[in-house]
């Protein structure tokens, strides 16, 4: 995949061989629920399920994050899970410093945030996971689009993607439910693989996002 | 000054450096903050188990919570300033809620922000760090009044029964070692001297 994938398709005709092309030489070809290579998290499950059981499986085991509502469910699933060591941050960068720890001692680690979160990131990104090549999975539950009502998270959104690109951190904007599993478990193995941080975000059209309560 | 100094020794870090390392006999990993707590640690001599961090000022103890976390059967200590620590009080309180029993910190407070031009923190006038560690709920945090009670608290420390944070008050001297430059080299070999390498 390249850096900084498109949200809405809006350069999908430049590097479309890419992203079709990809997975399509390797996934089933809608023969029933699809998996992804290791997990067998089937694609008729909720998100935040098929995110648990790829984390599982591929031995990510320390859950770090700050709160967000999207992420509820998933963080709740958790936390009731005993493989995992989950505990809340009191800041994002906090939340990397210690899976960065983690992960030199041997044990891998995820960040769950939200997208006003991402935005206290940029220098531990730039500083410590960066330059000291540290495989840091970091999910965000993308606010500010596709239906915000915080003009304050609409515009911090807008700071993310080129921060991540301007840091040439791999991230993936995930849309698309039937490539949840496909995406985030091949990224996984790909930061490990490559001693490289890479940023999960989670779409409003994924997850359903966070609406104004009328 | 604050009533929290009236009654302790000025320290030299690197003397105190010197003295922790001396103390350590079980692999322990070491975390030298950014700055001056990683330029005197690496003038005591470059263990495996040292990782020097050379950004992300203020996660000094994240990261060795984190080190703690994965292998708690190995001890940590984390070598973190009064200005860096101060940026990121919030980790004590998640040092605290996960009480990793084999987590040291050390706060190297000199009241000054040593390194950018010596301007006043406010653990000069007006914060206390060990206090604030209370506070948080790290219950077992003292301050050092001298180079003996230092080496007591780091040995019993290092026995287990943590997390514990020791603060000492050192001079405004500058770090004195020159810590090599190359993170991926430093992170490459910490995780080699401590086993993190799968």
């Amino acid at each position: 995949m390249t850096l900084g994938t498109p949200r809405h398709g809006s350069l999908a005709g430049k590097i479309s061989c890419v992203i079709v092309a990809f997975p399509a030489a390797n996934a089933p070809q809608n023969t029933g629920p699809r998996m992804s290579q290791t997990t067998a998290a089937p694609a008729d499950k909720p998100w935040h399920e098929i995110v648990l059981a790829i984390l599982k499986a591929n031995d990510v085991k320390l859950i770090v994050y700050v709160p967000d509502r999207v992420l509820t469910k998933l963080i709740a699933a958790l936390h009731v899970d005993s493989f995992f060591t989950v505990f809340a941050a009191t800041r994002e960068e906090e939340a990397v410093g210690v899976v960065s720890g983690a992960y030199m001692a041997g044990l891998r680690g995820a960040v769950l945030m939200q997208t006003s979160g991402f935005a206290t990131l940029p220098n531990a990104l730039a500083s410590l996971v960066a330059p000291s090549q540290i495989p840091a999975l970091l999910f965000v539950s993308e606010r500010g689009t596709l239906g915000e009502f915080n003009l304050g998270q609409a515009l911090v959104a807008k700071t993310m993607r080129p921060v991540l690109d301007a840091l040439a951190i791999e991230n993936h904007t995930i849309t698309r439910h039937d490539e949840l599993a496909f995406i985030v478990d091949r990224s996984i193995k790909q930061a490990y693989a490559t001693q490289a941080p890479v940023v999960f975000i989670l779409s409003p059209l994924l997850t359903g996002g966070k609406v104004f309560a009328a | 000054m604050s009533s929290a100094f009236h009654n302790l020794n000025v320290m030299s870090r690197l003397d105190l450096t010197r003295r922790l390392v001396a103390l350590l006999k079980r692999d322990e990993a070491v975390i030298g903050g950014i700055g001056n707590a990683n330029f005197d640690l690496w003038e005591t001599g470059q263990r495996p188990q040292n990782f020097y961090m050379l950004g992300s000022m203020g996660l000094t103890i994240p990261i060795a919570l984190g080190v703690a976390i994965a292998q708690p059967k190995r001890h940590v200590v984390a070598l973190e300033g009064d200005g860096s620590l101060l940026m990121q009080l919030g980790c004590l309180t998640t040092v605290a809620m996960q009480a990793p029993k084999n987590l040291t910190i050390v706060v190297w407070d000199n009241g000054i922000y040593q390194i950018t031009g010596s301007q006043p923190t406010a653990s000069q006038s007006t914060a206390d760090i060990v206090a604030i560690a209370r506070g948080a709920g790290i219950a077992n945090s003292a301050w050092a009044a001298e180079e003996g009670e230092f080496e007591k608290l780091m040995a019993g420390a290092l026995d287990g029964g943590g997390p514990s944070l020791i603060a000492a008050r050192i001079d405004g001297e500058p770090g004195v070692g020159k810590t090599e430059r190359d993170p991926v080299a430093i992170r490459a070999s910490f995780m080699r001297g401590i086993g993190g390498k799968k």
